[in-house]
């Protein structure tokens, strides 16, 4: 047992306790259903862009990309436009392959020492676990829209019958559902049991794994189990959103969990590694052109600094100089 | 080298499972043969450095000044302000361990603060102290932790034992660089007084006399004149070098290790038998600097400062001589400057002229606002258009594989120039595995001013995952030669070389360009630049 | 010192697209009132009273218990239905359900609809014969 995972463990199962018991023995259910979703609301977009205008308003002094590529150099040396972008275009194709694909994720070699030789082997665990995690998280939230938009949109219809047209079981199956609680389990194992990602991990890294893992299990039950009332929760979530809350009667406690541990992690977000989805963004090693002697790079701080100038070095080196017939400036 | 384990016995006993206790509860160790002698105070006087004084790594006091703590707060933060990648670094790892076991640091040591995360994470733990309200309000449990002398202690330790290469910095999905992670600690660290000699002593000599090695001007000349009576023994061809010459086509700037050390010496050699070549046959005029005679740039591992410093001499000494513009001999690091920085810290060079290669008619597009040509794309150039006349068969005992140095690979992405130049030179050529080249190379473990003699063990852990592929070629095509296009390689990979794959030789690219080179009027040639009869001559 | 924003464009731009985004239900509703549906009673259901089951069981497991009934009817050939205080009905959608809610886009659809729940029931079992006449 570790104390970064439980103390994670420990905060989400308090979080589940507190809106349990504000809910079913306080009767908080303005609180934990309005008060706290409006408040998680405004913190993560004020965060966040508070965050992105941090790094913003960082300059970038030298322009540093990682060329992961061959560059564009003589016209009949193929040029790697993806992973040495030479135009801006180009950079924006590596940045959609970065944030889209997870391009270098993908890239990852494995090592390992085999008798006297060293081996690197594609491994592409992570990269799969990241990209079902990530996209199942995605394809989860856009279907969450049927909550949250009167009429429903067609996207999320759309979107609901790819996600189900396996058609099993009554409700019928999302599979965004499962691959997102697979993920997220895949991401916690790795995590716990994989030696070199356990010795660095921190608090911080297991608690959101928990927390959405939180998240998921109590939406999958409350919508294959212990059921709750769509129509009533739709009222509620419809109410935040035309700016007319209100509490119906009949929804079970399970949805107010569900909804707190979701208003947690938007206000959460801002202040920890989830940024690195803004951050993606900012990255100089990535979102520069690699043109970097074809156009020059500005630095807005760049200050003079004292050098030693050739005419200090003749003079220091002067006699040297003309008795070895090396041309110079000044005779005497 | 004598307190030095066995090659074999470090390749069996390296052992990478993390130990049983946090890394925030393991106190640094600095070990003997891990780590570089403290600077000069001499040597950082020389540029005015602050808070110079006498100490030692192994000592229990480093004589630190009384408000250590709050030269470095102030440093951390101002740095925060400056470079948008140390603060978004800070910010945004996620700490997947996908740049792990990419470092040929921890590959070879299996030391774990040798992950490029944990080396990041000794900063980060601190900035989270310092700067973020989770790390003030949590501490240890946000993975925070206070500034104090062991902790300094340790970023010094793995500062020194990072080479900046960038193989990590393509695996981060992110982005994440520990490259700009070790240059700002590195920077943070002078604040202090805290550099080690190997790089502060070349960067003062640098700023002094225009190279690394200290060579004075009248030195610089002679030592390059017993290369040209080297050369007429071996071709009957004096190369005449000319040294800052004004009105030359062209200035060439390489490092200085090529002057003074085997077997970059015949590199340089190669270099001198070019120019002499392009002269005769077409007239084109190159000038060596005794001024700019210096290609690599030891600031670039001290502070973006110093880097700036000493990089002014190449702008101000083509300027001073008025050529159109310059070109670079072969060298990692000096390129990674060229090529990322110095357009931005001493441009722009509006004095100069686009480059363009007079012989062939070719525009170096992609150089044309910096206007330094790479000696790789511009030999390449000139054999694509037949400008060279090239016996490639006097290479033939050599069975040649190409070491991609980190900066020119992941600085500046020039893979595939150095390839069709060996390619066009020499008729046997292994590329090691695709895994361990281009944007996957391994670095020669001495990068970054770390090819000290001290610190032999890290050189030569940190050299095993290069090492180790030269030996799979070697083992399986009988390769025999390792050809670079970096000083710090060519004085590194000798004793590496010998130390895992003793049956390997070193080389630079233009030295294999030159043994093939038929210069106009030559003699029969019987040995190649080294003096070893050449195939088919031999007694 | 005013701090200087660098990128602008594009960081107010990608600011913005995120905000629009996050922000989407609330501009996408205008506002607009959308308290959930009443389903209608045909006089007939009115006069049942009680559905095969409680009300609230119905609402959250009606689609469960016609599940049951397909496999039951399809694989098993049993037809008969016993609720739980031992009433008998005839499995069947068509004749059973539709025949109190005849209604069925007054009293089916208009829950649906509101939920964005599209079951496949309605691919064999056409709209109500009844409400079609």
């Amino acid at each position: 047992m570790n104390e970064k995972y439980l103390f994670s463990l420990m905060s989400v199962v308090l979080l589940f306790l507190l809106a349990y018991a504000g809910v079913e023995v306080a009767g908080l259910q303005v609180l934990f259903g309005v008060i706290i979703p409006y408040m998680a609301l405004i913190v993560f977009l004020a965060g966040f862009a508070y965050r992105v205008i941090q790094w913003a308003q960082t300059p970038v002094p030298y322009k540093i990309p990682t060329t992961g590529g061959q560059q564009k150099s003589l016209p009949w040396i193929q040029h790697a436009a993806i992973d040495c972008p030479d135009t801006k275009a180009q950079v924006v194709g590596r940045m959609a392959m970065e944030v889209l694909l997870f391009r270098s994720l993908f890239r990852n070699l494995v090592f390992k020492k085999e008798g006297d030789k060293l081996a690197y082997r594609m491994e592409l665990f992570l990269w799969l676990g990241a990209i079902v995690f990530h996209y199942a998280f995605l394809v989860v939230t856009i279907r969450h829209l049927r909550f949250f938009a009167e009429p429903v949109p067609f996207f999320v219809t759309g979107l609901e019958k790819v996600d189900s047209f396996l058609q099993l079981g009554l409700p019928v199956v999302y599979m965004s559902g499962i691959a997102l609680l697979a993920g997220v389990l895949y991401l916690a194992i790795r995590r716990i049991y994989v030696g070199h990602t356990r010795y660095i991990s921190l608090a911080s890294d297991f608690f959101p794994l928990f927390l959405i893992l939180a998240i998921a299990v109590t939406g999958i039950m409350m919508r294959y189990f212990t059921k709750v009332d769509i129509p009533t929760v739709k009222e509620l979530t419809m109410g935040l959103v035309t700016f007319r809350p209100a509490v119906p009667e009949g929804i079970g406690t399970l949805f107010f969990v569900h909804l707190f541990l979701v208003s947690v992690l938007l206000a959460y977000f801002p202040f920890s590694k989830l940024m690195h989805m803004g951050g993606v963004f900012f990255s100089p090693t990535r979102n520069m052109t690699c043109n970097t002697r074809a156009e020059r790079h500005v630095n807005p701080w760049n200050y003079p600094v004292p050098v030693h100038t050739y005419e200090e070095y003749e003079d220091d080196f002067r006699e040297h100089m003309i008795e070895a017939g090396l041309p110079v400036e000044k005779k005497e | 080298m004598s307190d030095l384990p066995k090659s074999e016995e470090i390749l069996k006993d390296v052992e990478h499972a993390p130990p049983k206790k946090g890394w925030m509860n393991i106190p640094v160790d600095i070990r003997k043969g891990m780590y570089c002698y403290a600077a000069n105070p001499k040597s950082l006087n020389a540029l005015g450095f602050p808070n110079v004084h006498e100490w030692n790594p192994k000592d229990e006091d480093w004589n630190l000044p009384e408000n250590w703590q709050e030269i470095l707060h102030k440093g951390f933060k101002e740095r925060l302000d400056r470079f948008r990648s140390v603060k978004v670094f800070m910010d945004i790892c996620v700490r997947c361990g996908a740049c792990a076991d990419k470092c040929h640091y921890f590959i070879g040591t299996g030391d774990p603060k040798n992950m490029p995360v944990l080396r990041a994470e000794l900063l980060r733990s601190v900035y989270r102290n310092d700067f973020t309200l989770a790390g003030k309000l949590l501490g240890k449990i946000a993975g925070a932790r206070k500034m104090d002398e062991d902790v300094l202690k340790e970023w010094w330790y793995y500062l020194f034992q990072c080479s900046e290469c960038r193989r990590c910095s393509v695996f981060c999905p992110y982005g994440i660089d520990t490259a700009e992670i070790t240059i700002f600690g590195r920077e943070l660290l002078n604040l202090l007084g805290l550099n080690i000699d190997w790089i502060a002593t070349p960067v003062a000599n640098c700023y002094r006399t225009g190279n690394h090695l200290g060579i004075q001007p009248h030195a610089f000349k002679d030592m390059l004149d017993f290369f040209v009576e080297d050369i007429e023994d071996i071709t009957g061809i004096n190369v005449e070098p000319q040294f800052n010459k004004k009105g030359a086509d062209i200035l060439f700037i390489t490092p200085s290790g090529d002057v003074f050390a085997d077997p970059g010496t015949y590199t340089c050699m190669g270099y001198m038998m070019l120019f002499k070549y392009l002269k005769d046959k077409y007239g084109l005029d190159v000038t060596w600097s005794t001024y700019a005679s210096e290609g690599g740039n030891f600031g670039f591992f001290t502070s973006h400062e110093t880097m700036k410093r000493l990089n002014s001499k190449m702008y101000a000494e083509a300027k001073r001589l008025g050529v159109k513009w310059i070109l670079g001999g072969e060298c990692g690091h000096m390129w990674r400057v060229i090529n990322q920085y110095m357009d931005t810290m001493n441009g722009p060079a509006d004095f100069l002229e686009e480059p363009v290669n007079p012989i062939t008619g070719t525009r170096f597009e992609n150089a044309k606002s910096t206007k330094m040509v790479h000696i790789s794309e511009f030999t390449a150039d000139l054999i694509k258009h037949g400008k060279l006349d090239l016996d490639p068969s006097r290479n033939d005992d050599l069975k040649v594989t190409f070491h991609d140095s980190c900066n020119p690979a992941r600085g500046m992405g020039m893979f595939d120039e150095p390839r069709y130049v060996i390619r066009s030179v020499c008729n046997q050529f292994y590329d090691m595995p695709r895994n361990t080249i281009r944007e996957n190379t391994f670095c020669c473990g001495s990068g970054s001013g770390l090819n000290a003699g001290e610190d032999m063990e890290l050189r030569m852990t940190g050299g095993l995952p290069r090492a180790n592929a030269v030996k799979f070629v070697h083992e399986k095509h009988g390769v025999n030669m390792l050809a670079c296009v970096c000083a710090i390689d060519r004085a590194a990979f000798p004793d590496l070389m010998s130390y895992w794959v003793p049956e390997v030789d070193v080389t630079g690219l233009t030295e294999l360009v030159a043994n093939a080179l038929i210069l106009p009027g030559e003699k029969q040639r019987e040995t190649n630049l080294r003096g070893e009869p050449l195939p088919g001559m031999e007694e | 010192m005013q701090k200087k924003l660098y990128n602008k464009n594009v960081v107010i731009a990608g600011l913005i697209i995120l905000a629009v985004l996050a922000t989407f239900p609330f501009w996408y509703n205008h506002g607009k009132a959308a308290p959930a549906p009443k389903p209608e009673l045909t006089e007939k259901a009115k006069a049942a009273k009680e559905c095969i089951r409680s009300t609230a069981y119905m609402k959250t497991e009606h689609m469960q218990l016609l599940d049951a009934w397909r496999d039951t009817v399809v694989r098993d050939g049993i037809r008969t239905y016993v609720n739980e205080v031992g009433k008998e009905f005839d499995m069947s959608l068509s004749n059973t359900c539709l025949d109190c809610h005849s209604n069925k886009e007054k009293f089916c659809d208009v829950c649906h609809d509101y939920a964005s729940v599209d079951p496949y029931c309605w691919d064999c079992h056409i709209e109500n014969p009844k409400e079609n006449e």
